[in-house]
């Protein structure tokens, strides 16, 4: 049904007799594999159908005026001077009025209902008797240019590679760990932003067995073409065995392999982690891979408490290591983090201890929480040998 | 410690920002230098350059800059098409391991600088042009409230253009898209000088728009004819003060928004960066706050020329005048209420994104509305199906596409599926070439008569009609189509084969379109040696309806030499059908602001103080800023800002007329 | 326009269509209007500054808060000085209303004094900050903090500047029309920055000690 009012919609569009080739297409989001997605399209069409109560009439209405009331027709009714009907008003505010409700109502309950935060019940499943199974969790990581799929209930991660069972929903956590991109698997569901420091959730479902694309919506940077990856539909023992052989591989994902893989590279081919720092995404969200650094949630809940206040100021770090190892900006000091303390009590007790220090870089940061003494400390003053001589890419 | 040295003298440029190993860039920059040198040679060797800065360059006639809007519009189109070209021509050809022509490089400088020339340098100068040509026009008034800051702000928006197009030869663009989210456009992943250049070009022009708008809203609040009231503006009257309230409304947003980003980018605050408490999501908000009202500056004036046009040519009043400008009015207050739609998949709540849909949605009440009173304006008329005319049913027949896919894009769940693919991509176009390019068409046919004296020609335009509107279904319908196959905007390579044919599609209409934009420059030409043969002689070439058509083609410096009493809202309608008499005698000197160089001084130096910026170099940018200050102050100085047209130029200029139209009577 | 309209429209009689004894208008008579909505304009710009501290205000990325920061008796003394100087910004009108040269010079001058007290008071605080290191770039409520509150003192910076000027007009020419309407321009834009530092003061100095 919903192919053959596509069809006619575009006959009606495009006003060019392609129907053989846009049969030939593969319009994935008017038929999508997912339940999340085809409700999404289901709304697609019906909002489309509702308009075109109003928009159809509309498009013949001009072109029969228009004709009718040419100049050289002068059989027509012409009245220069009328300008004015109150039922003809009443009827042309009225019209999308009424439209607008029925849309509105669309909207608010098909918002709602797909809301991507929204867990998916046992209703949502095309097969009923997978409404029981225990959602399937994925940790997405948006990285410059490649995606990373963390799965903890397993241990394993994969690399611009993502399989989920059929029938069984999946609860997508996601983050990403520099620019913004908009994770998009048209098939499974709608796409969500995937923003650094931030998580985005996402629940879909996927009910047919396949291979979809799945890509960065959200334009992040010069690899942006090739940020895209195969996401498979697969059957339980099709997964369970997708999983094996993620685990089968001898690839560990710890801290410092991801410090590695988060620099920037494009068109990465599929990679498979057999084992996964089970931190490790919670740390990518809260910006604090890099031994030493502060976490965002320890950070917002020190400063939910009013801050480090003046002690807190020089408890500053160099930035040692950055995706683009690049410095800061040219009127300001070079760039540092926050570094990561134990307890405020601990950073107050420093910060009494010494004198505050005016200046930003240099000073002696307030010890980490039981983390080995970062390399910088040990020669304090070096703030710049610090950044890692990347290669810049070209400025031309 | 930038990424490279900053020298003292040049900041950071070097000559390495010149891209004499990119043979594209090294083709177009001979083609434009020897351009400019033809055009520059000629005005010297004809000897226009005094009567240029003389009567254009320093003029506060508002019909003068009115003029040089739309020809700075006509050639940012030129630019802002070629790299339309080059995108078209890219994805159709990078398919199947093939890279094709442009590297991502020099890829994301084309659709970055393709969005931000066609809004702030093509579409806000052809809607100021006509704004600034036609309003004074229209409500009987001899000038704007401020004629020398009209001329100002002329002169920012050609700064912020020139800069633009400096980026294209001297360093980069930006390669962020043309909203520059950060932190992609933060210092960190855009160390270059491209988004310094997107800020500064943006935050230069901004400055004019924003005065232009509070010039125009006081002109139309204070000069209005006598007998004009509020609710009998012609309709582009009531769009125009619409619209400038909205720029008055929305660009300070835009000027403050990117000031946060050039502080986060030149001193290293955290407004917009991940780490140190910033909030990238802030940028997203503030941007779109500016941004969506500016959808609706542009399309408002449109929607104003449609109603002049289609009253004027079936001859007949507009029907529903009074729910035209209470519907302008709504979409003026709504479109402040609807900015969320551009990002509903940020994450926000269910509720907080069906609010923002409904709202959107219901911005298509008045929409909707417009539309059923043209189509009833047109409902026992006689229609005379000149170009204007032409341009106003392809736009109703285009329009309703595009607002239909717009409705669709403000339900959430729709939004979730389609949001950035190419659909969308589609969707803004249909209603930006759909609604507000055609137009800037109907509007440049219907009034270029009264701007030069002699009306367009007629086949060059309809073939430029043609190549437009089947080169505009052929260019966007197939990314309708790949929208719905899931392909999603930006992209520079692709994969899957099946998607060729249709950007050939998209491709081949690209090429009618640039057939038409080739036929309306032919139209041009055509028209200028033609011209003895198109001339209007009677100031009403159309037999219009507003203020603008009673006065001559083109229109004495003066505009009237009497100021016009209105007592209907189609004034003019109203004097012919009265069998208004034209005054012969008892001209008195005209009163009228002096011209004045001090507009483009402070343009100039404001470049120069933006160029400096942008490349460190801050003795210059200190130096230009001094002298900024300096002229300023120095023009408040000036008292010499008006004289009088005497009464022997009047009637002399009024008399010629007399001749003009006694010889041509009945012709 | 000051002339009559006479819209009565009569079967027979001919209505005019245009001003036959029309007269010079004065030049800026739009001048009042037009630099209120610039004002409002502006306003908008502190409203996107506003909006972004209020964001951004408690984003202390484990630094100093308002608290260990702000010191009200320095600030009170500051919005004094403003208060004052809008005071005698008004005494500076009232005497030009009754047309006296001098006495509007001298008000303006104190005018003048007053601003730049608020300006030195607010570049001492600035700088303790930035001694403290508590810099703009230390954290976004630093960044938003010193973005709101140094772009008003930097309008009243241009304020001042634009007083000085204003001063060698009104010594070059008097009190003529347009200086008066030069000063009625900067008398709004200087109340229009007491008003912005009133919700400055309330906004980020009170709530944020409180």
């Amino acid at each position: 049904m919903f192919t053959k009012s596509a069809l006619r919609r575009f006959r009606i569009f495009a006003l060019l007799p392609l129907a053989l080739l846009l049969s030939a297409c593969n319009f994935v989001v008017l038929n999508p594999s997912g339940h999340v997605a085809a409700q999404e399209r289901d709304l697609v069409v019906i909002s489309t159908i509702l308009m075109l109560i109003i928009i159809i009439p509309v498009m013949a209405l001009t072109i029969l005026f228009a004709w009718r009331y040419r100049h050289s027709n002068k059989s027509a009714r012409y009245e220069p001077d009328w300008e004015h009907s109150t039922h003809l008003e009443l009827v042309i505010w009225s019209a999308p009025l009424l439209i607008i409700i029925c849309l509105g109502a669309l909207t608010w309950m098909g918002t709602h209902l797909l809301d991507p935060y929204r867990a998916i019940g046992p209703g949502k499943s095309v097969h009923p008797s997978a409404g029981n199974a225990v959602p399937l969790d994925v940790e997405v990581v948006a990285l410059d240019w490649k995606w990373l799929f963390i799965y903890p209930q397993y241990g394993v991660a994969s690399l611009n590679e993502l399989a989920a069972p059929v029938d069984r929903p999946i609860n997508f956590r996601i983050t990403s760990s520099s620019v913004m991109n908009s994770f998009y698997i048209p098939a499974l569901a709608g796409q969500i932003y995937a923003m650094p420091g931030m998580q985005t959730k996402l629940h879909a479902i996927i009910n047919e067995a396949g291979e979809y694309q799945g890509f960065s919506a959200n334009y992040s940077g010069s690899g942006f073409s090739g940020m895209h990856f195969a996401f498979h539909g697969l059957d339980d023992a099709g997964f369970e065995s997708w999983i094996g052989t993620l685990k089968a591989s001898a690839d560990q994902l710890g801290r410092g392999e991801y410090t590695a893989l988060e620099q920037p590279s494009e068109n990465v081919p599929v990679r498979r982690y057999g084992s996964v720092d089970a931190d490790l995404f919670k740390a990518i969200l809260n910006r604090c891979v890099t031994p030493g650094k502060m976490c965002m949630n320890d950070m917002m809940a020190i400063d939910a408490k009013g801050g480090l206040g003046l002690a807190g100021i020089p408890n500053l770090m160099p930035v040692s290591y950055d995706q683009f190892a690049r410095s800061g900006a040219v009127l300001g000091p070079a760039r540092s983090y926050v570094a990561a303390i134990c307890t405020p009590e601990d950073s107050t007790a420093a910060g009494i201890a010494g004198p505050v220090t005016p200046a930003l870089i240099g000073t002696t940061p307030i010890l980490g929480s039981g983390l080995p003494l970062p390399s910088f400390m040990l020669n304090p003053r070096s703030t710049t040998s610090a950044i890692d001589p990347l290669p810049q890419p070209s400025n031309t | 410690m930038s990424p490279t040295p900053v020298s003292p003298i040049f900041g950071r440029f070097t000559l390495e920002a010149l891209p004499i190993h990119e043979p594209i860039l090294v083709v177009t920059f001979a083609v434009v230098a020897l351009g400019g040198i033809a055009v520059l040679g000629a005005i010297t060797y004809f000897r226009l350059w005094g009567y240029l800065w003389r009567e254009w360059f320093t003029t506060v006639d508002h019909k003068r800059i009115g003029i040089m809007y739309m020809v700075l519009g006509i050639i940012m189109l030129l630019r802002g098409f070629a790299d339309a070209i080059m995108m078209r021509l890219q994805q159709a050809i990078a398919f199947g391991g093939s890279e094709g022509y442009l590297p991502a490089h020099h890829y994301d400088q084309v659709f970055s600088a393709h969005g931000v020339i066609m809004i702030f340098f093509v579409a806000m100068p052809l809607v100021t042009g006509l704004m600034n040509f036609v309003v004074p026009l229209q409500i009987g008034a001899r000038d704007v409230s401020f004629p020398f800051l009209n001329n100002f702000s002329f002169w920012m928006t050609v700064s912020g253009a020139v800069i633009v197009m400096m980026s294209l030869f001297v360093g980069e663009f930006a390669r962020t898209g043309w909203l520059a989210y950060p932190p992609l456009s933060g210092i960190i992943y855009s160390p270059d000088v491209g988004v310094d250049y997107y800020i500064w070009a943006l935050q230069v022009a901004g400055v004019g728009t924003l005065l232009s708008g509070i010039n125009l809203i006081c002109t139309i609040v204070k000069m209005r004819a006598p007998g004009m009231t509020m609710m009998k503006m012609p309709v582009f009257t009531w769009t125009s003060l619409c619209t400038n309230v909205l720029i008055v409304a929305a660009f300070p947003i835009l000027t403050a928004v990117l000031s946060l980003l050039a502080l986060d980018r030149y001193v290293g605050t955290n407004f917009f960066t991940n780490d140190l408490g910033g909030n990238p999501m802030m940028y997203v908000n503030l941007i779109w706050i500016w941004g969506h009202p500016e959808v609706y500056i542009l399309i408002l004036p449109a929607f104003g020329i449609f109603s002049e046009v289609v009253s004027t040519f079936a001859g007949k009043r507009l029907f529903g005048y009074t729910s035209m400008v209470y519907a302008t009015v709504v979409i003026t207050i709504l479109s402040y209420l609807v900015w969320l739609h551009h990002f509903f998949t940020m994450g926000s709540g269910a509720s907080v994104n069906s609010f923002f849909g409904i709202t959107t949605m219901i911005i298509s009440i008045p929409t909707g509305a417009k539309m059923f009173n043209w189509l009833f304006t047109m409902y026992r008329g006689r229609i005379r199906f000149e170009l204007p005319m032409m341009w106003t049913l392809a736009f109703m027949l285009t329009f309703v596409i595009g607002g239909m896919t717009g409705v669709l894009l403000a339900v959430p769940p729709a939004d979730f599926v389609l949001h950035n693919s190419l659909f969308l991509v589609a969707h803004f176009h249909n209603v930006i070439i759909g609604g507000v390019l055609f137009g800037l068409f109907a509007g440049i046919a219907f009034w270029f008569p009264k701007a030069f004296g002699f009306k367009l020609d007629p086949f060059w335009g309809k073939m430029s009609f043609w190549f437009w509107v089947i080169g505009f279904y052929f260019a966007f319908m197939p990314l309708y189509v790949l929208g719905l196959m899931g392909v999603t905007r930006r992209l520079r390579v692709f994969d899957d084969p099946s998607l060729q044919i249709w950007f050939v599609l998209a491709g081949f209409g690209a090429f009618l379109i640039f057939l038409g934009i080739l036929s309306f420059l032919i139209q041009i030409a055509v028209s200028i040696r033609n011209r003895e043969k198109l001339r209007d002689f009677t100031g009403d070439p159309w037999d219009a309806r507003t203020l603008e058509w009673a006065t001559s083609s083109p229109p004495p410096a003066y505009n009237f030499a009497f100021t016009p009493i209105v007592h209907d809202n189609d004034a003019w309608w109203d004097m012919k059908k009265h069998g208004y008499q034209r005054p012969l005698e008892g001209f008195k000197p005209i009163h009228m602001p002096r011209n004045t160089p001090a507009g483009v001084f402070l343009a100039g130096l404001s470049m120069v103080l933006a160029v400096a910026l942008i490349w460190y170099v801050w003795w210059l940018a200190a130096i230009s800023f001094v002298a900024l200050l300096a002229t300023a102050i120095g023009h408040t100085f000036n008292n010499n800002r008006d004289f009088h047209i005497p009464a022997e130029e009047v009637v002399q200029t009024e008399g010629e007329r007399t001749r003009l139209l006694a010889g041509h009577a009945g012709a | 326009m000051t002339m009559t309209v006479t819209t009565v429209q009569d079967a027979g009689v001919q209505p005019v269509f245009y001003v036959k004894d029309e007269h010079d208008h004065p030049e800026g008579g739009s001048t009042m209007l037009g630099f209120w909505i610039y004002l409002m304009s502006d306003c908008l710009i502190f409203a996107a500054l506003f909006a972004t501290y209020g964001v951004l205000g408690r984003s202390f990325a484990a630094g100093p808060s308002p608290h260990d920061l702000f010191e009200l008796p320095l600030v009170a003394l500051n919005t004094s000085m403003l208060l004052f100087s809008s005071i005698t910004y008004g005494f500076a009108m009232l005497a030009m209303e009754k047309g006296r040269v001098g006495t509007t010079q001298l008000w303006l001058a104190i005018t003048g004094l007053f601003g730049l007290a608020f300006l030195g008071i607010e570049l001492y605080e600035f700088t303790h900050l930035i001694l403290e290191g508590a810099t703009p770039q230390r954290s976004a409520f630093l960044s938003s903090f010193f973005t709101l509150v140094g772009t008003h003192g930097l309008h009243v910076t241009f304020g001042l500047i634009w007083l000085v000027t204003l001063m060698v007009q009104v010594a070059q020419r008097g009190l003529v029309q347009t200086n008066r309407r030069r000063l009625m321009c900067l008398s709004l834009f200087w109340h229009f920055l007491d008003v912005i530092w009133i919700g400055v003061f309330t906004f980020v100095y009170l709530m944020g000690m409180l």
